[in-house]
């Protein structure tokens, strides 16, 4: 309430190159007044009215002061951020911190205006400091881009080093005192989806096709499992390849018609399949169990050796006296974490194994450019196909292994939004790095799983995450690709191509 | 053939809705070449502001039906079109000349963003609502009954499509609007604010899908916050169908699948109804993948 009386009166002072301009009062005014007034529009009719459930009826309450902190929050932080622009970050800073300083301490009559003062004047000092220590009243895109690429190239390079410690860190992780029921349960989730990433990856980071719903193929592998343990009594270990087949045999049903189709409509129908499966699954009730599901699903054993359990069936030995440990329920959950960790691994390693095989080069071919490798005599239609059955073994890979885990498995697990989850641990990872896809996971699932009592905002954090990043690296996190092979003593071409 | 008919204007006026939608998707398409994944939630928008509209109306004493309706439509168009604005100023305009994927996973974080907004907002159960336009037009001696609701609907809908036609083949906003849509470079070099025919393409899209969704609102009388979703895959198929990048094809398409949704509903069971609809989409693009008023793309080597 108190910046702009304030700001008025500042004298010019900020970074000396920038200072020389003079200040566009009216302007940078009736910009935050536009910005202000589309706040208002924006909040009127849904932040300002509520629907209330009444016993009569839908009723409706007014919550005007939310509306006024909005616009007062969008008129100064549009205001705030014009003026660092122009070179006025130190006063802005100061007037931003001191907003923020009254929030704290003076008592105010609603909490909306505290959270306002103390939450708004936080960001723009923050802004404001980054302008006052770098000089700089913004990157433009391409140095940010630049930078980035830099610090991409690095943590690639870094790789080499990281990814053992990282391996080593995951394997021993179950050893350590450290290691709750917990801890392993997030550690098995988070695992779950770096391997769905990382096998999505061989279809939009190698192949470069837009697969919207490889969700589908993780549906099958789980329910693959879990109708073949159902119906025919088999085993996790007879059906763990069975659900890869599977699956993969639906990615080539799939793939075959559609895979000519290019870009957006591909993607547009693979989202169609993932939907049709999973409408499929809630309507053969008679056989999938319906909205129902399927519980009871059976956990895996020790490599049909032993048992998890204290009392094993007839004829199984029990894991811990198989090896003469203390009875804990623990040992299955340290199983399946390994299990999942060894499945992840072997999906890296085949991706990386691939990419330097005539397979993975026709796709990386393919991705950088369609009609120049059809005209050098490559298959399109097999290769892609290829890569949509891989990918789509993987996913039934994973799919099993959560059907497993959970014991329980209905349609609700297999909607969009995991589809969507999964691209984008991809894409914001940057397509087509390995490293990337584990970074975005931590991102993306161990982020909000780390929230877990903010349950509410955590997928509005989630949605609002996904734009803040593609805003500030469209290319994704990490993405930073040399090529996997190189002619000797050839230029390495510019990076980032594969993502057009 | 009396439920013939019945389900006939059952499935026109969902396809006029559908069609609605499908526009927002295809002129988007058509300028910028990206699927704006979010505009469902556009139109979930749209019928919770035409609900709240409705509502507080009510709370203000004003219940004559034919005003209130017009101001549920105004308001409902107004609002929506604020927020069709702000998303593409916010999640996609800094991404214009970015890789390809990177707005399709903004408008996908777009749309799990606005979905959970308006969930936090309005709360998470589906709002009931009482019917509005009650009553049915009986033709044939009594054996077809229309509601006024549908008729309404399919009124309004041909009537926003002949207007939407003019503006877009007479207008100067609509020569732009097309010139934007064939050439954006060029378009620009000779004096079209590019930047700004995008904005407009994104309010009009958001202005005709409020109407989807207060007619939805209308006619099903109840609406939650994860309405979006399928109603915008269902109308992108539609744009598909239609042929992306073509008005009319839009139309068309929505009205198509409108047909199938109802009378396979109608006739085998509405378990299966939108497996119909996309399995159609499959057969569509594999056979006439421009979709049935499309162009046929050239491919540029």
């Amino acid at each position: 309430m108190t910046m702009p009386s304030h700001a008025a009166g500042a004298p010019p002072h900020g970074a000396p190159h920038v200072a020389a301009k003079a200040v566009d009062w009216s302007g940078s005014l009736r910009d935050a007044g536009f910005a202000a007034f589309v706040a208002l529009l924006l909040t009127v009719p849904l932040v300002g009215l509520r629907t209330i459930d009444r016993p009569t009826g839908l009723g409706i309450e007014a919550r005007p002061e939310e509306v006024v902190a909005s616009v007062l929050l969008v008129f100064f932080g549009r205001l705030g951020l014009g003026l660092i622009g122009q070179g006025l970050a130190l006063p802005v800073l100061f007037l931003a911190l001191a907003a923020a300083a009254v929030g704290l301490a003076i008592p105010l009559p609603t909490q909306v205006l505290r959270l306002v003062l103390v939450a708004g004047g936080g960001i723009i000092a923050l802004r404001a400091a980054f302008a006052v220590t770098t000089h700089r009243s913004k990157l433009t895109l391409a140095e940010r881009d630049r930078k980035m690429d830099r610090v991409a190239a690095q943590v690639q390079h870094a790789t080499k080093y990281i990814a053992p410690v990282a391996f080593i860190g995951a394997v021993l992780l179950p050893m350590t005192p450290l290691a709750d029921r917990q801890l392993l349960d997030i550690g098995i989730l988070l695992l779950t989806y770096i391997m769905l990433g990382w096998g999505l990856n061989i279809v939009v980071g190698l192949a470069g096709l837009l697969d919207l719903g490889y969700v589908a193929f993780y549906a099958v592998g789980a329910y693959s499992y879990a109708l073949l343990a159902h119906y025919f009594g088999l085993s996790f270990w007879v059906c763990l390849p069975l659900a890869g087949l599977l699956a993969a045999f639906s990615g080539v049903l799939l793939g075959f018609p559609v895979l000519r189709l290019r870009g957006d409509y591909f993607a547009i129908v693979t989202l169609g399949f993932g939907e049709i499966v999973r409408i499929i699954l809630v309507n053969w009730y008679q056989f999938t169990g319906g909205p129902n599901g399927i519980s009871g699903i059976p956990r895996p054993s020790f490599f049909g050796l032993a048992e998890f359990s204290r009392t094993p069936a007839e004829g199984m030995a029990a894991f811990h006296e198989l090896f003469g440990l203390e009875f804990s329920p623990l040992h299955r959950i340290v199983f399946m974490y390994y299990l999942i960790l060894a499945l992840a691994l072997a999906v890296n390693l085949f991706t990386l194994r691939i990419r330097k095989l005539p397979l993975g080069r026709a796709w990386e071919a393919l991705r950088e450019d369609e009609i120049a490798s059809a005209s050098l005599g490559i298959n399109r239609t097999n290769m892609k196909l290829a890569a949509f059955a891989i990918a789509a073994m993987f996913g039934g890979f994973a799919g099993s292994f959560f059907a497993t885990r959970q014991g329980f498995i209905s349609p609700e697990s297999f909607t969009f939004i995991e589809s969507a989850i999964i691209l984008a641990i991809v894409v914001l990872g940057g397509m087509g790095s390995q490293a990337g896809v584990v970074v975005a996971t931590l991102l993306v699932i161990g982020l909000p799983e780390a929230f877990r009592e903010l349950a509410d905002y955590r997928m509005l954090a989630f949605g609002m995450g996904m734009v803040v990043i593609m805003l500030w690296r469209p290319r994704g996190l990490l993405a930073h690709r040399d090529p996997t092979i190189l002619l000797h003593g050839g230029k390495k071409p510019a990076t980032g191509g594969a993502a057009r | 053939m009396e439920y013939f008919l019945q389900q006939l204007i059952n499935g026109l006026s969902l396809g006029a809705i559908y069609g609605l939608i499908a526009i927002g998707y295809t002129m988007v398409y058509g300028i910028i070449g990206m699927i704006n994944f979010a505009h469902g939630e556009i139109y979930m928008i749209g019928s919770f502001v035409a609900l709240i509209t409705f509502l507080a109306l009510g709370a203000l004493g004003i219940t004559w039906v034919p005003l209130a309706l017009v101001v549920m439509l105004a308001a409902s168009m107004l609002f929506t079109s604020v927020y069709g604005w702000t998303v593409e100023r916010i999640a996609y305009r800094p991404l214009r000349n970015s890789p390809r994927l990177a707005p399709l996973i903004s408008a996908i974080g777009m749309s799990i963003f606005l979905q959970n907004y308006m969930q936090i907002l309005q709360g998470a159960r589906s709002k009931p609502l009482q019917p509005i336009l009650p009553g049915n037009l009986t033709i044939l001696d009594g054996a077809v009954s229309v509601s006024y609701v549908r008729l309404a609907t399919i009124v309004l809908t041909l009537a926003l499509m002949i207007g939407f036609t003019i503006l877009i083949n007479k207008t100067s906003l609509g020569r732009a609007q097309r010139a934007c849509e064939q050439d954006k470079k060029m378009a620009g070099l000779l004096g079209v604010n590019v930047d700004r025919i995008i904005s407009l393409t994104f309010v009009m899209g958001a202005a005709l899908a409020a109407v989807a969704g207060m007619m939805v609102l209308l006619i099903y009388g109840v609406i939650d916050f994860y309405i979006g979703f399928l109603a915008g895959v269902k109308s992108f198929t539609a744009a598909v169908l239609g042929g992306v990048g073509s008005l009319p094809g839009a139309m068309l398409g929505g009205v198509v699948i409108g047909l199938i949704e109802s009378f396979w509903s109608g006739y085998v069971g509405s378990e299966w109804k939108d497996v119909a609809t996309f399995t159609l989409l499959v057969l569509v693009l594999i056979f006439r993948p421009t979709g049935l008023l499309g162009r046929p793309e050239i491919e540029k080597v």
